[in-house]
């Protein structure tokens, strides 16, 4: 059993999970939620195994390093992070069928890497070698993971919100009877943005200390500095929406969905697009 | 005083402390950053010159796109944003405030009715005996309370971390010391850059604004070497360095190791290594096709020189063994470029041993010169990024302080517990400013526990 085995079989997990939620808003048996969130925990499981595996089999190569160096890599922990934010906000707040609009996106993440990417292990050039890569590339990714997860539930509230608009009667039938109630689910995109937005300013002031300590300048308008504050600022704005009148509900969830479309932006679009200092080793 | 100018002075602070404000400028803030990551900062390459029309880039010029987080509208934005907190906080933290240092300690009708959570506990016992049971019950289980007697009934108040109220006032004030520790560092603190070839002392640095600096130390570099992975990615760049102070070596600073990650700070300047390069010699001669007047020719790895028959050559690669590249072949060989009189560019490769290709390749091109390549004397030389920032040591202490305002801000509540004792009843009345549902759980739990305290002690 190696760690690339393992990632397939969370990548499987995941789709069958996904897969499995969709169903359970179909049925609405409770029975199969539970099911979605068991093959949910068995694909974190395997792939909390396999970054563990694949972190020690970077030391069996001798090039030993944390599997957080490269897009690959990066784009796996995502989905891990992402998984976990989902689980944890399951343990604490117990609407299982969020899974169904979160769960696509760590899906979506393990499919990439498994399909798409390169996804050899490879030593780490000079400017990674500093143990904030590991602090700062977590700190950002958990904060990136719980955008991702407010995304899905906003999604959620705009579509509830629209239906409800749409139909006099109480919107308990068909699919969205399985929604939370708009109010929990304004909520619960706050109480994500509230564990995303400490990290995310956790993960910029990591960066920023890795860079005085690298470079001798803790910001230098580098595209991916700009945009991890654009991000900042986008959920600031959120946050402070929710004391100001007339930005209180459906322009607060758009305000969530446009801070994650700015987070991938920050995550992906500044390497594809535009050039700086953070370009991934080889891409 | 209704004058208009205390209207305008009056509206214009409704103006700088609203909320709406303060969204308008971050979405702002969000938007307009984005230009700068999509047209590139500091002076435009030439690429970028040549893609872009010359009206647009005068435009950019002129609007100051091409530097423009240091713009005059982008900083004023971030000076609309720091009189923005500042006067959000000066309007709120009063009333904030007064709740945190002077505390409403009894419960009347109205506060019972403004309160979520309200409780009311029947029992026929000594109205001075329940009390002392209430107040070491909420001791124990909450807070200390605060005991007062008026208008004939006991009254008890217990709070929980009411200093949390104020974490959102730490998390704008951390705003505002990172913007001075930043502008400490631009006033106060510089960034330069030093070439320093092997062997070589300098003492002066170039700074961005191209001025030159005297560092009032010098600075040897005694080595640089590059080390590499088997699959040839580099694996660490590493300068040795010793600082010398009026010409003699300083102890601790002797032969001071500088790799990416682990700069060399000296009098409070700071050494990081950034780039590197050769700047050692590459020799050839220089003959006929027939291999007569042989004529010796240095070229620099950092410049050209011009060839007898007028054109001028660079050297742009050179290897000790060639034979990776060439199948067949072996020994040095150099990369070189040629630029003719006549405006034409050729690059090719000069072997040492390989006379002959060196030959043929003259002769396909005419009548020669034809080039030896004889090798290379190797001499490197780091590129150090020099820094100075006396004000991110605040920077620092502002972004500890968000950190924790932030947290403070978010994960903790102002909890406050009232008690009424009064003709049998025990009223119990709780609030938390925020995340209600919890404490909604916590209230319910403790008025449970309370009651079946004040029925077992009463028995």
């Amino acid at each position: 059993m190696n760690s690339s085995m393992l990632f397939n079989i969370t990548t499987f997990a995941y789709l069958i999970s996904m897969l499995v939620f969709f169903a359970f808003l179909a049925s609405r048996a409770k029975v199969v939620g539970t099911a979605a969130i068991a093959i949910a925990y068995a694909g974190l499981f395997a792939q909390s195994v396999a970054i563990a595996l694949r972190w020690k089999e970077s030391y069996d190569i001798g090039v030993g390093h944390a599997p957080l160096s490269n897009l690959y890599e990066s784009v796996v922990f995502f989905s891990w992070t992402i998984v976990l934010i989902y689980v944890l906000l399951d343990i604490k707040y117990k609407y299982r069928v969020i899974g169904a609009f979160v769960m696509p996106f760590a899906l979506l993440g393990m499919a990439w890497a498994q399909l798409g990417m390169n996804a050899g292990i490879e030593p780490l050039v000079p400017a990674l070698q500093s143990n904030w890569l590991l602090y700062h590339v977590v700190t950002c990714f958990l904060g990136y993971a719980a955008f991702a997860v407010a995304c899905g539930i906003s999604i959620m509230y705009l579509i509830k919100a629209g239906s409800e608009e749409a139909s006099d009667k109480a919107a308990g039938s068909g699919l969205l009877a399985m929604f939370p109630p708009m109010r929990v689910l304004d909520d619960l995109n706050y109480r994500s943005i509230m564990i995303g937005f400490p990290l995310l300013t956790l993960g910029i002031i990591t960066g920023a200390a890795w860079a005085n300590y690298a470079w001798g300048t803790y910001w230098s308008w580098d595209p991916k500095e700009t945009w991890s504050l654009i991000v900042w600022f986008v959920y600031a704005a959120f946050l402070h929406a929710r004391i100001t009148k007339g930005w209180v509900g459906k322009r607060a969830a758009w305000l969530s969905i446009i801070g994650f479309a700015a987070t991938i932006f920050c995550y992906l679009g500044v390497n594809l697009f535009l050039s700086g200092l953070h370009s991934y080793g080889g891409k | 005083m209704t004058t208009p100018k205390k209207d305008f002075l009056h509206s214009l602070w409704d103006f700088f402390c609203s909320l709406k404000l303060i969204m308008f400028l971050l979405i702002a803030l969000a938007a307009i950053s984005i230009i700068g990551t999509v047209i590139p900062q500091g002076i435009p390459p030439e690429e970028y010159i040549a893609q872009v029309s010359p009206a647009k880039i005068k435009l950019y010029k002129a609007l100051g796109f091409f530097d423009m987080y240091h713009s005059w509208w982008f900083i004023l934005l971030l000076y609309l944003l720091t009189v923005n907190l500042i006067a959000c906080s000066i309007k709120r933290l009063p009333h904030i405030w007064k709740i945190v240092t002077q505390p409403v300690t009894t419960m009347n009708a109205t506060l019972e009715k403004s309160l979520a959570n309200v409780s009311i506990i029947h029992i026929a016992n000594d109205p001075a005996l329940l009390k002392e049971q209430t107040a070491s019950f909420l001791e124990k289980e909450f807070a200390k309370p605060l005991v007062t007697e008026q208008d004939g009934a006991w009254h008890l108040f217990a709070q929980k971390t009411p200093w949390c109220r104020l974490s959102v006032y730490f998390v704008h004030l951390s705003v505002i010391i990172i913007f001075i520790g930043s502008m400490i560092g631009s006033i106060f603190g510089y960034k330069g850059f030093v070439n320093i070839l092997e062997g070589e002392t300098v003492s002066k640095v170039m700074l961005r604004s191209d001025e030159e600096l005297d560092l009032g130390f010098s600075l040897r570099l005694e080595q640089f070497s590059v080390a590499k992975y088997s699959s040839g990615a580099p694996k660490e760049f590493k300068s040795i360095l010793t600082v010398l102070e009026n010409g003699k070596p300083v102890p601790d600073y002797i032969n001071a190791r500088v790799i990416v990650n682990d700069p060399l700070t000296y009098k409070g300047i700071t050494f990081y290594q950034s780039s590197y390069g050769n700047a050692g010699n590459y020799f050839f001669t220089v003959t006929d096709l027939d291999g007569k007047n042989s004529v010796p020719l240095t070229v620099n790895s950092q410049s050209s020189v011009n060839l007898p028959d007028g054109s001028s050559m660079h050297v742009t690669e050179a290897t000790d063994d060639v034979s990776p590249f060439a199948a067949g072949l072996s020994g040095p060989a150099a990369q070189v470029e040629l630029h003719s009189p006549n405006g034409e560019t050729e690059s090719f490769v000069v072997y040492a041993n390989h006379p002959e290709l060196n030959i043929e390749h003259a002769k396909e091109h005419g009548k020669g010169p034809v080039l030896q390549y004889k090798g290379a004397e190797e001499r490197m030389y780091t590129g150090l990024q020099v820094a100075k920032d006396p004000g991110v040591e605040i920077v620092w202490l502002g972004c500890f302080l968000m950190v924790f305002g932030i947290y403070f801000a978010f994960f903790l509540s102002h909890r406050r517990v009232w008690v009424r004792i009064q003709n049998g009843t025990v009223t119990v009345g709780g609030n938390a400013n925020k995340n209600q549902g919890a404490f909604q759980q916590t209230f319910e739990g403790l008025v449970d526990r309370l009651k079946t305290e004040l029925i077992k002690e009463k028995e």
